[in-house]
């Protein structure tokens, strides 16, 4: 890992960039005849992890398990209900950590919509250029710092910087996004379904894009997605998250290799593949997700899990070491009561 | 483009040296653009400028004072000499009443929705883009006043503030600031929940920031558009309360007052009575296709 | 469905209790006292402390709302200074007159302006386009009271065809009552097409170029059904305009029933301004208010019904 002094870092390379402690955010549902709230969506619930620096994290999940809020709830665009976000080491909205804006100096987001996040009014250069004119640098550094970032992405900048969005294709319009998400110099960068909407070759060609920046800039990913390949194909570790809890997490290999929730191995069953030799043997997920509003009480899945006991109803399974003790170091942790259905069934 | 940043396009996007494509212009000079090439807005344009001119040169324009007159001179009809649109019951020349008669007429036309506009651009902009408590507040007050027909409150306004141009410029604004309020709510709602705006309070930077940079613009267009059709109602509007003695009081000329005191002389100089309406409809007409004109120049689905 | 017009009437509630203090608070808040208004300059003062006690002027001012709100829901709005007739029965006779107007002007105007928007839209570019949308732009910017001048002019002055005036004898047979009949609906519908068409142009164009019509048609449907599903779509916008135009044709017809004398509602307002008669005008403007409320609260629970996306 290429780890030059950042003068930023303050604590080393085994301290995490980020780390989420019990994040919780719930939504009031309002209805019936005065607009009182009559239910809560439940969307994200005791969610916990950590970002190493330099690394790749890798969030996957259906539609609706959470993903896009836990990335907003980190970047305080939603306020949590609950919960702690560390940036290395300082708590974040703390009064003697740090501030949300200071946050927002060092970690920045690229949303999944490359159109909508970009005034359609704005030049590209101008909207690459707003947040750093606004934090202080004069006009002018402020457009060539742009026009570099424009570079830095693949973008010529004498073609593009006075376009508009309507005038580049989504790939283009994308590497904007990312350009500007890139002007602040921060160290850690969430993609929330960043390259879900392009084309795949487009895609390919971002991703390894994204791939040299965070080489060049030193910089830490939170690749969030549903598309399992793409998963694979960037993340270091991977977070897997069902119905706003994170039912599993570990290194990409161990987790691809060998998942051992019963969400991720009906997850990744469920992915079409021409190859002979991986034939489906176990049922892939059946039935709709439950509702968020109403979920399953105790381990969430356990209404579409083959292996539900009572236990499962009773109490929240806690992310911790599969039970069988067959793992490493501890990096792999599994939110399940039954060590039989952690195990790994051999095709 | 800096040293580095010329060495580092060299580097990695090769040495093809792309000729600077004439950058595409501002959104709003691609609207002045398409306004030019609109027959139509000109033409009204031309027009409605035309009437502002004569309003201001009245003294210049007039040729005779718009409060002298004479019994004897009473209701000429067109093409009198000396008096070329007539005069009116009490021997007024009457293209004078009508110069100096723009005047009024479209002050109280013009200034009601400016402070309309202002106010309740403001309060539109505010309760759109903090919502929750104080949006409920503004959005709530303006209901009440919204639950009056337009004609009715200026009416019950002016008719117990009393007579006076200033008393209508107050009940026609007060009348106004709801709809205002209404619009730039709901743009600003829909600008606020857009993902550019969203990456921008990611960005760090205060709200007045994101409001000027980002909202305002967007948001403005549409807000205009309004303001300019709403301008052809208040000129209509505040002519009909002069009409019913509420507004501009005698002998003042204004052109909704010349139509009421007119009233009586159908029977005598239909043409010359008739008069004063044809100038309150060309000039409503004309903000009114100015304000469509507007609106067809800023559809960007239309034009791309 | 319930749930939503149930809402909706809640929340009218506190508009209407709204609408009912600004009526009560403009007279309070004119410069001047209301009793130097109703008095004549030269009355003493114990004949001024009396009628204050009379009206009930000397009580703090949040008893004397709640005390006039509360004989007002029973009808009685005292008697009109003027004539000394209760209120509540000639404001009574004055609606209906301008109910009579309103209705035939609504119809006239909302097919008008349906028709002219329709075929604009239909004939979107060609030249049938550029006629009605010019007939309906000039609806909406002529001033009404001068066309009912000018037609006035044209039809009673110029040409003795119809009457100029007033709503005609209890005595004259149906017919000729209708002939004081032509010329206000004529003028009053005109707003109301010119608003109409537009919006019934702008929203059918809207329909056309989205894609499902382009569907229907590849299906296979032919003309008819596709008009019916356009119609279907253009419906809820139009009918809640055209609900709120009626509120306006109820609320606003004061100027064209001053210039033909038509004894209804808003003549009985510009009396009453100038009459200074205070009751009447009260009257008057919280029946019309509290009408336009209701008529909202109905076009919306209607629009509702037709386009379940409203309800939330």
């Amino acid at each position: 890992m290429n780890m030059t002094a950042d003068p930023r870092d303050r604590g080393g390379p085994a301290q995490p960039l980020l780390l989420v402690n019990d994040l919780r955010k719930h939504f009031p549902v309002r209805g019936g005849l005065l607009g009182r709230q009559i239910a809560t969506v439940q969307a994200v619930d005791d969610v916990s992890f950590s970002v190493r620096k330099g690394e790749t994290l890798g969030i996957v999940g259906e539609s609706g398990c959470g993903k896009s809020t836990t990335a907003r709830l980190l970047m305080r665009l939603i306020e949590p209900d609950a919960g702690d976000v560390v940036f290395d080491g300082d708590p974040v909205g703390d009064r003697h950590g740090l501030s949300v804006n200071a946050m927002r100096r060092q970690m920045q987001m690229v949303f999944q919509d490359s159109y909508s996040s970009l005034n359609p009014r704005m030049t590209m250069a101008e909207s690459v250029a707003y947040a750093p004119r606004m934090h202080g640098l004069p006009a002018k550094e402020a457009l060539s710092r742009a026009e570099d970032l424009l570079a830095q992405v693949g973008l010529n900048p004498r073609q593009y910087a006075r376009r508009y969005p309507h005038e580049l294709s989504g790939g283009q319009r994308q590497r904007v996004n990312v350009a500007r998400a890139l002007a602040l110099e921060p160290r850690l960068v969430i993609l929330d379904e960043a390259v879900s909407a392009l084309d795949k070759s487009i895609e390919a060609q971002v991703l390894n894009l994204l791939a040299e920046l965070k080489a060049r800039f030193n910089l830490t990913y939170l690749f969030i997605s549903h598309d399992l390949n793409v998963v694979e194909y960037v993340s270091d570790r991977v977070l897997v998250m069902y119905l706003g809890r994170v039912v599993e997490t570990g290194p990409v290999e161990a987790i691809y290799a060998r998942p051992r929730h019963p969400y991720t191995r009906a997850l990744f069953a469920s992915k079409p593949t021409l190859d002979p030799d991986r034939r489906t043997k176990e049922m892939p997920l059946t039935g709709d997700p439950p509702n968020p509003i109403n979920p399953p009480s105790g381990c969430r899945f356990r209404t579409r899990c083959a292996f539900a006991q009572a236990i499962c109803a009773e109490l929240v399974p806690p992310l911790a070491a599969p039970l069988d003790g067959a793992d490493d170091s501890g990096a792999h942790l599994v939110a399940c009561h039954l060590p039989h259905a952690q195990q790994v069934l051999h095709a | 483009m800096s040293q580095a940043t010329a060495e580092l396009v060299r580097r990695e996007l090769g040495p093809v040296e792309i000729t600077p494509i004439a950058a595409a212009p501002g959104y709003w000079k691609a609207v002045g653009q398409r306004l030019m090439r609109d027959p139509v807005t000109i033409a009204v344009t031309v027009i409605l400028l035309g009437i502002i001119f004569i309003s201001i040169a009245a003294p210049l324009v007039a040729g005779a004072d718009p409060y002298a007159g004479s019994v004897l001179a009473r209701l000429k009809p067109i093409g009198t000499p000396g008096h070329w649109l007539g005069t009116d019951e009490t021997g007024r020349d009457l293209w004078a009443r009508l110069c100096y008669g723009g005047r009024l007429s479209l002050l109280a036309g013009i200034l009601p929705v400016s402070i309309s506009l202002v106010v309740g651009g403001f309060l539109g902009i505010l309760a759109g883009y903090a919502g929750g408590l104080v949006g409920t507040l503004i959005m709530r007050t303006m209901d009440v006043f919204y639950a009056f027909p337009s004609i009715l409150l200026a009416i019950a306004i002016c008719g117990l503030l009393g007579n006076g141009l200033s008393n209508s410029v107050i009940a026609l604004s007060v009348v106004f600031i709801p709809p205002m309020v209404r619009i730039s709510e709901t743009v600003t709602t829909q600008a606020r929940h857009l993902d550019f705006v969203e990456a921008a309070r990611a960005s760090g930077t205060t709200t007045m920031q994101i409001i000027r940079h980002h909202v305002l613009a967007n948001v403005l267009g549409p807000i205009l558009v309004y303001a300019t059709s709403l301008i052809s109602v208040s000129i209509i509007l505040s002519a009909g309360l002069s009409f019913l003695g509420l507004g501009v009081t005698p002998p003042q000329a204004e052109w909704g007052l010349m139509l009421n005191s007119l009233r009586q002389a159908i029977y005598v100089q239909p043409y010359v009575a008739a008069l004063p309406g044809v100038m309150i409809f060309i000039t409503s007409m004309c903000f009114n296709l100015m304000s469509d004109g507007f609106r067809s120049a800023m559809d960007v689905r239309l034009n791309k | 469905m319930l749930i939503f017009a149930a809402r909706r009437i809640i929340q009218a509630i506190p508009i209407l209790l709204g609408v009912s203090l600004v009526v009560f608070g403009l007279v309070h808040i004119v410069p001047g006292n209301p009793i130097d208004l109703l008095m004549p300059p030269e009355a003493s003062p114990e004949v001024i402390a009396q009628m204050k006690a009379a009206f009930g002027f000397d009580k703090p001012l949040y008893l004397q709302y709640l005390l006039w709100l509360g004989r007002a829901l029973r009808g009685d709005f005292g008697l009109s200074v003027f004539n000394a007739t209760p209120v509540w029965g000639q404001l009574i006779t004055a609606l209906g007159n301008t109910f009579i107007l309103a209705i035939l002007a609504a119809i006239v105007g909302f097919t008008l302006g349906t028709v002219c928007g329709l075929l604009s839209a239909v004939f979107h570019g060609r030249w049938p386009d550029k006629l009605f949308s010019a007939i309906a732009t000039t609806g909406v910017s002529l001033p009404h009271y001068w066309c009912a001048i000018v037609l006035v002019l044209a039809c009673a002055v110029l040409h003795d065809w119809l009457p100029a005036q007033g709503m005609g004898d209890d005595s004259l047979p149906l017919y000729d009552r209708l002939e004081y009949l032509v010329l206000p609906v004529a003028t009053l519908s005109l707003i109301p097409m010119g608003v109409i068409g537009r919006l019934v142009r702008a929203t059918v164009l809207e329909i056309l170029s989205q894609e499902f019509v382009g569907a229907l048609t590849a299906k296979g449907l032919t003309r008819w059904p596709v008009i019916r599903h356009i119609c279907r779509n253009a419906a809820p916008p139009v009918l809640a305009l055209m609900g709120l135009q009626f509120g306006y044709l109820l609320g606003g017809s004061i100027l064209v029933e001053t210039v033909f004398n038509w004894p209804g509602s808003g003549n009985l307002l510009n009396l009453a301004i100038f009459r200074r008669d205070i009751p009447v005008l009260q009257a008057t403007i919280l029946v019309l208010a509290s009408f336009f409320v209701v008529l909202n609260l109905l076009v919306d629970i209607a629009q509702a019904a037709i386009d379940p996306r409203i309800r939330r």
